[in-house]
């Protein structure tokens, strides 16, 4: 292999270096910034403010009542603020009904408490089946419900994004927050999965 | 249980596949913040991308994604003339040509890829 020269990176690198270097020339980007936003997606947002965000309404009747009237102003009283002026909106599972949560135009997403969406809620199959047969999609993530229980799907939008508030599963009685953070997963906030199931070795003695 | 064929393994997977994602994805952040488009004018151009990529036969599994992204952050400075087609293809070829010129393991600068 030669070593006169450097081997250049894909096509896709390429555009965005062209891309970033114009627009940092022109000012229009600051370097700095830039970084900070990287890194706060890359490793300070992510399901663990959803499951934050849960386990509290679990547990403290007041919040979720302003969770349930204003989910946006009641996660920014937790630190979890929207940067793109999105509003958030709750919808809790109950027995008589599941929530589940799609954007089938892109993949508007609720990023101040899951993070980035994973690859498969901004994949067609999903954008489009979570529509048309929601109850298949849940089989396939391993969710049987109750055949007389509704599904109520949520298409998200630039303005509007949802966050499910799973049931809080039985034999929790007593839990603590940051014990029962441990049960909801991301998967769970979407709902395409119940919060998972209480059971000695989840409980732990953190 | 076979699940569904895109399911990540666990729910920390990585955020980003790789780095250009990352900053294709920072990128349109940045301007938005600048106040240089709206949020919903960006998700309008990103689905015209997403269902134009579908319409050429992508399909569009989710793994393409940040391909989308970036098609439309270059479509979005187009539409706000922030850049333009001719001034971005004349820097990624600098860009070519500056990995070229540049022997291996030396930081690639871009000015190495000016032809003056």
């Amino acid at each position: 292999m030669s070593h006169d020269h450097t081997e250049p990176p894909s096509d896709l690198e390429l555009r965005v270096k062209a891309l970033e270097s114009l627009l940092v020339e022109k000012g229009l980007v600051n370097p700095d910034a830039l970084n900070i936003i990287i890194d706060t997606y890359e490793h300070k947002v992510g399901p663990r403010n959803g499951a934050h965000v849960v386990a509290k309404a679990w547990t403290d009747q007041d919040f979720k009542q302003v969770l349930m009237q204003d989910a946006t102003e009641a996660v920014a009283g937790l630190g979890y603020c929207g940067r793109q002026g999105e509003h958030l909106q709750v919808v809790e599972n109950t027995a008589d009904t599941h929530n589940l949560v799609v954007c089938t135009l892109c993949s508007c997403y609720p990023w101040t408490v899951l993070g980035l969406p994973p690859a498969w809620y901004k994949s067609a199959p999903y954008r489009s089946r979570a529509v048309s047969d929601p109850r298949a999609v849940l089989r396939e993530f391993g969710t049987e419900l109750d055949p007389g229980k509704k599904i109520r799907v949520w298409d998200s939008t630039s303005e509007m994004r949802y966050l499910v508030l799973p049931q809080r599963p039985e034999g929790t009685e007593g839990w603590s927050e940051g014990q029962l953070q441990q049960l909801v997963s991301r998967n769970s906030m979407i709902g395409v999965e119940l919060a998972r199931a209480a059971d000695a070795s989840a409980r732990g003695e953190s | 249980m076979e699940t569904f064929p895109f399911q990540p393994l666990d729910d920390e997977g990585p955020v980003f596949n790789e780095p250009w994602e990352a900053q294709a994805f920072g990128l349109v952040l940045a301007l938005h913040e600048k106040g240089l488009f709206s949020w919903q004018e960006w998700a309008a151009v990103l689905g015209e991308e997403i269902a134009a990529a579908q319409a050429e036969g992508d399909p569009d599994l989710g793994n393409t994604y940040y391909h989308h992204w970036l098609s439309a952050l270059e479509k979005i400075t187009r539409l706000k003339n922030l850049s333009n087609e001719t001034e971005l293809r004349s820097r990624k070829e600098q860009w070519h040509a500056a990995y070229v010129n540049t022997p291996h393991g030396k930081p690639i600068q871009l000015s190495a890829g000016r032809s003056d």
